[in-house]
């Protein structure tokens, strides 16, 4: 090992990379390191960027030991964890100045020497593996968890820890415990006799975790259609919105199954494609069951024509998009906030729909309420828009809180007594001067019944081809959609006074929070405003009104929310410069921080 | 158009046991052209639920778009309808059906609807055996849009304008039979007494309910060269069995020689019972059925009857294990884990 020179990272604020091959058994050592930082109560992020395959291809997952709490990346990698031999000239290049390199050097590689500062460090991983352990696929597996030992003792990551942890994952195979932690032990011995160790940056047990768990926002939100009383589900695979469906059916299996029956309290469809996923959530919807389906771009785009017909015939569906990168098939395991405007404006014809944004899993578990209430109340479709981000990755939660007390909203819901009690039902009638009529469910009753159609009908329900009557009813969606602005969950508003701010939404949020502290210290005060639902509510235009200056930071190329701010409030447009980011990986708070900097230097936005 | 059918009772109308006439089933004048086929079958349809006393709000009309799914505003205007969109009727009935398993699905498609854009749709409907009765009117052509050929028309068959069809025909009951349909039948829409028992049959099974109802279009599709006209589909039926009605468990009939009749049973202790035409024919061997309505095909002829029945498959809802309370239904704190259960869930991701 050659000591070149001391990193910027420190005790507790550093990232570790691991680069791996994928389908090697990476995810569970990348995993168990994470959690063993979370455990000993220290903040940490991870990131998976993985490839669209089963097994062979490059992947990477990054831990972010952060002591203060950020929940976004930093943009540094100050140790990686060069376990894949065909990425190493890249991984060399991404390491910060300073930095760590480790590779498993049972083989040469020269490669490895052409950086003057950064440390390199080799641990015969594959040598020791073969003197180990017995059989090809023990061997490579085994291979990652001994990094694992290594990784703990070059940050003093509790070996004890780590035995719990594996204890509780494999509580019903006791014997793979001794055998990873035998694994861990060699990998940890070998480091401590051969390298310096601690390294400079390294974990130093905390009390900062407490109160908080660890899940990905796709869990969340199934968590959140479980305790909203969701009943049917419709999808199609798709990555990355599938384990939101897996997570739902899982939490059912568990907490919706009559133990004396064992009869179901819940139905997945596993439909044969996205068209007929949203037309199941429709159906059991009108039907007066809460339902919803997960999905990602291109499953939307597929969904289009019945969302336009859920618009008009105003029907409570709840959809979930994990967005993902685009265009087309696109990049499919990589992350993007690309669907804002297809969303908005889904299907033909003059549509506008709610959305929710979410930053992170515990809003993703929250609004996943609220959606399913808003959609009721509203009678329309409402989008929750997830991101791979927050869909798939491991986030540090502060832990959620459940009021007993809460009640579906069902919204303006006729029953069959009260059907009886009211003179004539007529379906799209705004009865309340709120754009919101009255429905009623199938089987309520011969005065309740009505025909639900997608061609143009009256408030009445009845067909029409007649401009007037046509016109009514969609005037009064423009009522419905002004009501729904009043109702979508408030923009988060931060700082007052400053007369410049960042414009951002959803997952863009930790490393938009963090870049407001790096540009305090450097003397630039700026406002945040954090939308969290289409329509955009009056706090929204006052915040555009009252600041000369905005930074809209997505991640999308072409700008999809500074698009929707021109459209639906009356900013002017030379107020908004635009800080994209759409690589595919989650944005860091440098890349915000340099873009605010460009942009000021130039003075573009002013 | 949808216009409203006066409603005159007159005192001395036959009541079902509902208490209901056969007028209550009615729904909007229908605004089909004058002696199209659909409207025969909607007649069908509102003696079928009279004679089963079906009270009208356990129904619900399902259809997509043509001129066939225009229909379930023509009949029981006391039941829900849904006009939903083109060829992803099926869809809406699945969840539908999953919302609240106890009402009488009748879905209403053409041959546009079920067997081009709909054709997927159709066949996971039949897959997951969605307890429902499914419809298809089936003319060969695209009214509508004004006569095209459909996938059902057959081979060398002529459009009014004297152009041949120049591809094979697409057979919702070959489909429907090979795939596993657990109750197939084909029928004609000027057959009423035919397909009145049909359509009872249809609605009492448990689970997807097929019938393919050959349904001329007098405007597109009546004219001589057309194997879909009201000529050459009359003279071109082939019946093997007939299902002669359904009645409640104890109380049958049959006044058919031996070897005539075979009595299926149905859920909730209903049967049907099939005058077999053809002796050697078999309603219960999907395979030979498939072979038979093959052979006939090729004879060019159109099999009706009910086809095949076989009881023995789970439907939608016994795949899905859910309870008889239908799910829109159940009281949210059936469905809320609580805060308690809450705080253990998250424990796990510690």
């Amino acid at each position: 090992m050659r000591e070149v020179n001391r990193p910027v990272a420190g005790v507790n604020d550093f990232v570790v990379k691991f680069a791996n091959v994928n389908g090697t058994g990476s995810a569970s050592a990348n995993g168990l390191i994470m959690k063993t930082v979370f455990r000993m109560g220290v903040p940490v992020v991870g990131k998976n960027f993985f490839p669209s395959n089963i097994q062979g291809l490059p992947t990477w997952y990054e831990i972010r030991v952060t002591g203060e709490g950020w929940s976004a990346r930093s943009g540094r990698v100050d140790v990686m964890v060069a376990m894949n031999s065909e990425t190493y000239v890249r991984d060399l290049k991404e390491v910060s100045p300073g930095g760590y390199l480790l590779h498993d050097s049972s083989w040469a590689h020269p490669v490895l020497l052409s950086r003057e500062d950064v440390t390199v460090m080799g641990v015969p991983l594959s040598e020791l593996c073969a003197e180990n352990f017995e059989g090809a696929r023990a061997r490579i597996l085994m291979k990652n968890i001994m990094y694992a030992g290594v990784m703990a003792a070059l940050f003093e990551l509790d070996l004890e820890v780590m035995r719990s942890l594996l204890t509780e994952s494999y509580a019903r195979k006791p014997a793979l415990v001794d055998a990873n932690m035998k694994a861990i032990q060699l990998g940890y011995d070998y480091a401590k006799a051969n390298f310096q160790t601690p390294l400079p940056m390294r974990v130093e047990p905390l009390q900062r975790t407490a109160g908080h768990f660890v899940m990905d926002g796709n869990t969340a939100a199934a968590l959140g259609c479980l305790y909203a009383g969701a009943t049917v589900g419709a999808w199609y695979p798709i990555t990355p919105s599938t384990s939101l469906m897996d997570a739902f059916k899982s939490f059912c299996m568990k907490h919706r199954v009559d133990p004396e029956t064992g009869q179901r309290n819940f139905l997945i469809v596993q439909a044969e494609d996205e068209l007929a996923a949203i037309g199941a959530v429709i159906g059991a919807a009108w039907n007066g069951a809460r339902s919803f389906t997960p999905t990602s771009g291109p499953g939307i785009s597929l969904m289009n024509e019945f969302i336009g017909l859920a618009y008009y015939a105003e029907i409570p569906t709840v959809l979930f998009d994990v967005q993902r990168v685009g265009p087309s098939t696109g990049m499919p395991t990589r992350t993007q906030q690309c669907d804002l405007l297809s969303c908005a404006y889904a299907s033909h014809g003059d549509t506008r729909h709610v959305l929710l944004f979410p930053a992170n899993p515990e809003e993703a578990f929250y609004l996943s309420v609220q959606a399913f209430d808003l959609a009721e109340r509203l009678q329309t479709p409402v989008f929750v828009m997830l991101d791979l981000d927050i869909g798939m990755n491991d986030w540090m939660v502060p832990d959620l809180q459940w009021d007993d007390a809460y009640r579906p909203d069902r919204g303006k819901v006729l029953d069959a007594q009260t059907i009886q009690k009211i003179e004539k039902f007529h379906r799209y009638l705004d009865v309340d001067g709120d754009g919101i009529p009255w429905r009623t469910v199938p089987g309520t009753g011969e005065k309740g019944a009505y025909f639900t159609r997608g061609s143009g009908h009256n408030r009445f329900g009845g067909y029409t081809e007649d401009s007037v009557e046509y016109q009514e009813v969609v005037d009064r969606l423009v009522r419905k959609f002004k009501t729904a602005a009043g109702m979508v969950p408030k923009a988060i508003i931060k700082g007052s006074g400053a007369g410049a701010g960042i414009v951002s939404l959803g997952s863009c949020d930790g490393a938009v929070l963090e870049a407001l502290a790096v540009l305090t210290r450097q003397g630039i005060k700026l406002d945040y405003l954090r939308v969290r639902g289409f329509p955009f509510g009056e706090e929204v235009e006052e915040f555009l009104a009252s600041h000369e200056q905005l930074f809209v930071v997505e991640q999308n190329r072409d700008a999809q929310l500074k698009s929707l701010l021109t459209l639906e409030t009356a900013v002017e447009k030379r107020k908004l410069h635009s800080i994209l980011h759409y690589s595919g990986l989650p944005v860091t708070s440098s890349f915000i921080v340099e873009g605010i900097n460009r942009a000021m230097s130039k003075g573009e936005a002013a | 158009m949808s216009i409203a059918k006066p409603k005159i009772s007159r005192p001395n109308l036959p009541r079902n046991s509902q208490g209901l006439t056969r007028r209550d089933y009615e729904g909007g004048m229908s605004t089909l052209c004058a002696g199209c086929g659909h409207d025969s079958i909607t007649a069908a349809i509102v003696q079928a639920c009279f004679e089963l006393s079906l009270p009208p709000q356990s129904v619900a009309k399902l259809s997509g778009i043509g001129c066939s799914s225009k229909t379930t505003a023509y009949f029981v205007s006391g039941a829900h309808g849904f006009n939903s969109v083109h060829g992803r009727m099926p869809a809406i009935a699945a969840g539908a059906s999953a919302a609240n398993r106890t009402l009488h699905y009748i879905g209403v498609s053409g041959d546009g609807d079920s067997l081009s854009i709909g054709l997927g749709q159709l066949g996971h409907a039949i897959r997951r055996n969605v307890d429902m009765l499914y419809l298809l009117e089936n003319n060969g052509v695209y009214g509508l849009t004004k006569g095209q050929f459909s996938a059902s028309a057959e081979l060398g068959s002529q459009s009014k304008k004297g152009e041949k069809n120049d591809h094979e025909p697409i057979d919702p009951v070959l489909l429907a039979l090979s795939i596993g349909a657990t109750f197939v039948a084909r029928s004609f829409s000027g057959d009423k007494e035919q397909l009145v028992p049909l359509l009872k049959a249809g609605l009492m099974h448990r689970g997807f309910a097929l019938i393919d109802i050959l349904s001329p279009c007098v405007t597109f599709n009546d004219h001589e060269g057309s194997t879909k006209s009201y000529a050459y589909v009359r003279e071109h039926l082939h019946t093997p069995v007939a299902a002669d009605y359904i009645e409640t468990r104890g109380e049958i009939k049959v006044d058919y020689g031996p070897g005539e009749a075979v009595t299926v049973d149905m859920h909730d202790g209903h049967q049907v019972v099939l005058k077999k035409l053809d002796h050697d024919y078999d309603p219960t061997d999907r395979a030979r059925a498939l072979g038979y309505v093959q052979e006939h095909i090729a004879r060019g002829e159109h099999v009706t009857g009910l086809i095949y029945l076989g009881e023995g498959r789970r439907n939608f809802h016994e795949r899905h294990q859910t309870p008889q309370q239908p799910l829109n239904s159940l009281p949210y704190e059936m469905l809320c884990p609580g805060s308690d259960r809450l705080g253990s869930i998250i424990k796990r991701y510690r």
